[in-house]
């Protein structure tokens, strides 16, 4: 009787957060594709008028396509360099030991501790005086340098579970240290690899207030800031702001998709923020 | 923790008297840093004592402490505050006791678990700016579906002003973080759990322990010091985490749901008055930086006064 109990219980809570979860994307979802005369009804299945006209408009009325481009070259080589640079640092203080080494790692931990938005007049500043403003590159070194602690904390969880033995080995053969990493670690550290890479994808993909700040033209405009933009506007078009909402989450979703075997691992190995 | 950390760093790894060999493995990352993270924390201490306004760029100059009091004597700065420590407290006990109980279920498999599992987490890869929109039009007074539905079932006889009243609103963009911050602590108290060795629990159920006895004396002990590190790091990212309420409310109606860092965003991005934003910056930097050291201290000094 007791146990009847608890399992009624936990399939009720289940239940309860899988569709207290699923309900504000299904909703969003289905008033992206009604038809213009009815956004603002409450049907709770698709109906048959169902169009996808308010898509079509985002990309016949707005520059929606350009955003989408933009967003996925800041996203792709930011995440690419982040990756890079943060194995770099993750295999120096995952394999050698050497003189500080628990100052340094101090140096990456503090900066979870350190609001990302302290950083926007500074970096507003630092990048006009450098004659980048308003150009893709600011947001790229902007998200890398970011995103760099995060991603050595995290690939270092990772390369610490694979054997140092392996690119011993290595080195006797004859690599050095740099080209055991890229010949020999690479490719059995790829999950965490991808990992990484996929989280940094989502943070710079989510990124709003330095795109905002960064962005000023409306060519250059990444996702997020040409959404803030477009509900700018005196009435909102909830047709279209809830199809701009849909296309604006698949990658992230997506890319969500491809990771969620690593998930539970993968992030709880850096203890990241996020 | 931290030290902990360190001490599993050192046991492994080659023996090395170069150091030249890390430092250059490492420069790349410490340069960046440097330059995108630290540089930006002393400038914006320098342009906290400045009146510099970037729209009267011609004016800019030294001015003391005048931002700081500029901000203390703001009219709706005691409502922020109080707006900031809900925010943070109420998301968090939720968040916190939710992804409990979640990551419990989930720890043992059952069937379509997996699957389960992939739904639940999807809001984790959602942007906070987007989830607020989509939350902004469900809240929405007049056309909103969740007035819609409560009225349905007579929960309700008018409609309630979620966005419009300021109390409301705040619920609203708690709510909507709730939603938005489970599945972080579903993630990472689902691998701690699975570090729990399993010949512990059983030992308990055998020694005739409940499950309630074997949840509070043995799981929880186990994981605490990972609870204690991710509800830290978490208390800060919520703070500084204004995305939903800027898609929801923008702070409105009336700058009522403002927290400290949407405030700091309105005034770095609407306002342009740069002084006074990194003087709002910087204190929060502080009141995080003097949280995080009590918040250390307490729960250290807690857990020696057990043994």
């Amino acid at each position: 009787m007791f146990k009847v109990f608890g399992k009624l219980t936990k399939i009720s809570i289940l239940t309860f957060w899988l569709i207290f979860t699923i309900f504000p994307l299904y909703w969003m979802f289905l008033t992206s594709i009604r038809a213009k005369t009815e956004t603002t009804k409450h049907f709770y299945y698709p109906h048959g008028n169902s169009t996808l006209d308010s898509y079509r408009k985002l990309f016949e009325q707005y520059a929606f396509g350009t955003y989408i481009k933009n967003s996925l070259v800041v996203s792709i080589s930011a995440s690419i360099f982040v990756v890079f640079i943060g194995l770099l640092g993750a295999y120096a203080l995952a394999r050698y030991r050497f003189k500080s080494k628990s100052q340094i790692m101090l140096v990456f931990l503090i900066t979870q501790m350190i609001p990302g938005l302290i950083a926007l007049a500074p970096l507003y500043l630092l990048l006009s005086r450098i004659n980048l403003l308003n150009t893709l590159y600011a947001l790229i070194l902007c998200y890398i340098g970011g995103m760099i602690p995060f991603a050595t904390v995290m690939l270092r969880g990772f390369l610490q579970r694979i054997p140092p033995d392996l690119d011993e080995a290595a080195l006797i053969d004859g690599c050095n240290r740099f080209t055991a990493l890229f010949r020999v670690v690479f490719p059995v550290a790829l999950p965490g690899i991808a990992a990484t890479f996929i989280f940094s994808f989502v943070q710079c993909w989510n990124e709003l207030f330095l795109a905002m700040i960064l962005i000023d033209s409306d060519s250059n405009k990444t996702y997020p800031v040409a959404m803030r933009s477009f509900i700018g506007a005196y009435y909102i078009d909830w047709g279209g702001l809830a199809a701009s909402v849909m296309i604006g989450i698949i990658p992230t979703v997506l890319m969500f998709a491809l990771m969620s075997k690593f998930m539970v691992s993968g992030l709880s190995a850096g203890i990241v923020k996020g | 923790m931290q030290n902990s950390l360190f001490k599993v760093a050192r046991k492994d790894g080659k023996k090395s008297k170069n150091f030249l060999g890390p430092l250059l493995f490492l420069l790349p990352a410490l340069i960046l840093i440097s330059i995108f993270i630290y540089y930006p924390v002393f400038k914006t201490a320098d342009l906290s004592f400045q009146n510099f306004k970037l729209y009267d760029q011609g004016n800019i100059k030294f001015n003391g402490l005048e931002n700081f009091r500029g901000i203390f004597q703001d009219l709706h700065f005691k409502r922020i505050i109080q707006n900031t420590v809900l925010w943070v407290t109420v998301s968090l006990f939720f968040q916190v006791t939710i992804g409990f109980i979640i990551a419990l279920y989930l720890r043992n498999r059952f069937k379509f678990s997996g699957l389960y599992q992939g739904i639940i987490f999807i809001p984790w890869a959602l942007s906070g700016f987007l989830m607020g929109l989509i939350w902004k039009w469900i809240f929405d007074d007049n056309l909103g579906v969740l007035n819609n539905i409560l009225l349905g079932w007579n929960v309700i006889d008018k409609p309630i002003p979620w966005l419009s009243n300021a109390n409301w609103a705040m619920a609203a963009v708690i709510i909507a973080n709730i939603w938005y911050g489970v599945t972080f602590f579903v993630i990472m108290i689902l691998a701690a759990l699975q570090g729990v060795p399993k010949e512990m629990i059983e030992a308990s159920e055998l020694d005739g322990c409940s499950r309630a006895q074997t949840l509070f004396r043995i799981i929880i002990p186990y994981i605490r010091p990972t609870l204690i590190l991710i509800i830290l790091l978490r208390i800060i990212w919520i703070t500084n985490f204004p995305d939903i309420i800027f898609g929801m409310t923008s702070g409105g109606p009336n700058e009522q749901t403002h927290i400290l860092s949407s405030w700091l965003v309105q005034k770095i991005t609407y306002d342009q008055d740069w002084g006074s934003g990194s003087a709002l910056a910087l204190l929060i930097l502080a009141i995080l930086f003097i949280f995080s050291i009590f918040y250390l201290l307490a729960t250290r000094l807690e857990k020696e006064s057990e043994v």
